[in-house]
């Protein structure tokens, strides 16, 4: 494996400068944004390196369900902070912390001890990479679902409650919403797994054959990863989109839109 | 609680109006006025249990509690004053085997085939009003919550409305309706109810 060295990454860094140039040539006024952007990822990401560093040598359970619950609580703020209105109180926070807890523990459980099997199958190297990954999906797709279901809720209000003044069931009432968010929280998955190896040769692939992988390896490897992905949107989606249903009924099938800010 | 016909109503509240208690016989109507504001759709609302409330409620000597609300709203069901609308076109609202007796209701009602089974945008706010109430009307419903059911109608299709009212009522349908127009409480013979301050008190000059 090429191991870069600091110089090779300042080197890099000038493409960043000359986006910086054009911005101000051109006043997109996006120079300040762009370099505080590098920077922060600069930052976050040399500080994740240290952070994993640290967890793959402590080799210890509790502290990699440690971070991997940080990492999902943080993927769970972000879902629940998508959607223009919000719910009141806690139950967004909620509603998505259990979306990504469900969503990501089936699919890595599932993947840790039958297709990739670590030994020992918490061993942080797969295991956080793989929730990273994992969530990734879920943020997506969850969010696009919760946003599908109380954006469309709030727009189709008025349709919903005629509906419910004539009898009409709620479930009935919200479907064509469930649909419609379900499908926008499968788009992106879907996008992934046909562009797949045409369009974009995907991050994990890319990054195990420039480590020094077969591509065949690298291959199935991401085949595999491509699935537990697609099940993960597949979860985060239905559930994130029936819990927010929920909240935003109750035992009398009535529309609570005042339980959204 | 709730014997005997037409709509009971006891002690119902919110956090916001009430307590309500009256009764509507069957095939009576009570019209309420009020102020924008008072309460007058909160309290249908309440009726038909789509706000948080409590007290009871029945209809012909069943109460609300002891059905899932869908099938309470379904014996009494409420018809706004916005009417809202879930498909593309009017006549994909309603069941197949419902469409031709929603098209001659509609036609009754002085809506014609053309806007029936046409786009919901391009109808006139008068048309969606009649037509929502069409959706009610062929339910068959021994009870009926009408918040300002003429209110964008001209006075030839207020009239059509009125003639079908008159002959639910006279099919022992209870009607709870509300109404800015003293004289449509009058034609239909209602008992008059007026909303302030969220709370009902029979009209002054009935």
């Amino acid at each position: 494996m090429i191991s870069l060295s600091p110089t090779d990454l300042v080197l890099a860094s000038s493409l960043i400068a000359l986006d910086a140039g054009v911005s101000i040539a051109l006043r997109l006024q996006l120079h300040r944004q762009l370099s505080w952007a590098a920077t922060r990822m600069v930052i976050q990401l040399i500080a994740v390196g240290f952070i994993l560093r640290f967890i793959f040598a402590l080799n210890n359970p509790l502290a990699t369900l440690a971070i991997v619950v940080v990492m999902g609580a943080i993927a769970a703020r972000e879902i629940a902070a998508r959607p223009v209105r919000k719910f009141r109180g806690l139950a967004g926070l909620a509603i998505s912390g259990a979306t990504v807890g469900l969503a990501t523990l089936v699919t890595a459980i599932l993947a840790l001890t039958t297709a990739i099997r670590p030994h020992p199958w918490y061993d942080p190297r797969y295991a956080v990479s793989l929730v990273g990954i994992i969530l990734g999906s879920v943020l997506n797709s969850g969010s696009l679902a919760l946003d599908g279901i109380v954006g469309g809720v709030w727009r189709e209000r008025t349709a919903i409650e005629a509906q419910l003044g004539l009898g009409v069931d709620f479930r009935t009432a919200t479907l064509p919403l469930l649909r419609e968010a379900l499908r926008r929280g499968l788009l992106p998955i879907i996008n992934q797994m046909s562009a797949a190896g045409l369009i974009t040769l995907p991050g994990i692939m890319t990054g195990q054959i420039i480590a020094g992988m077969d591509p065949m390896e690298a291959v199935k490897y991401q085949i595999l990863l491509m699935f537990l992905l697609a099940g993960a949107s597949g979860v985060a989606a239905l559930v994130v989109a029936e819990l927010a249903l929920r909240r935003l009924s109750d035992t009398r099938q009535r529309l609570r839109v005042d339980r959204l800010k | 609680m709730a014997e005997g016909g037409g709509l009971r109503v006891e002690g119902l509240k919110s956090a916001l109006a009430g307590p309500f208690t009256l009764e509507v016989a069957r095939g009576a109507v009570l019209a309420i006025s009020g102020a924008s504001g008072a309460g007058k759709s909160l309290f249908l609302r309440m009726v038909a249990d789509l706000d948080p409330n409590e007290g009871e409620v029945g209809l012909n000597g069943v109460s609300r509690a002891s059905l899932p609300a869908n099938q309470w709203r379904r014996r009494i069901p409420y018809v706004a004053a916005e009417s809202g609308w879930w498909a593309q076109t009017v006549h994909d609202h309603f069941a197949p085997n419902q469409l031709d007796r929603a098209r001659s209701l509609a036609e009754r009602l002085g809506v014609g085939a053309a806007p029936f089974d046409g786009p919901v945008d391009r109808l006139s706010t008068g048309e969606r009003q009649r037509l929502a109430l069409v959706r009610a009307f062929i339910l068959d419903p021994p009870g009926l919550l009408l918040d300002e059911p003429t209110g964008p109608l001209d006075p030839v299709s207020v009239q059509k409305v009125e003639v079908f009212l008159q002959e639910r009522l006279a099919a022992g349908t209870a009607i709870v309706l509300v109404s800015h127009d003293p004289a449509q409480g009058a034609r239909l013979g209602a008992r008059r109810m007026r909303m302030v301050d969220r709370k009902l008190q029979p009209e002054a000059t009935a």
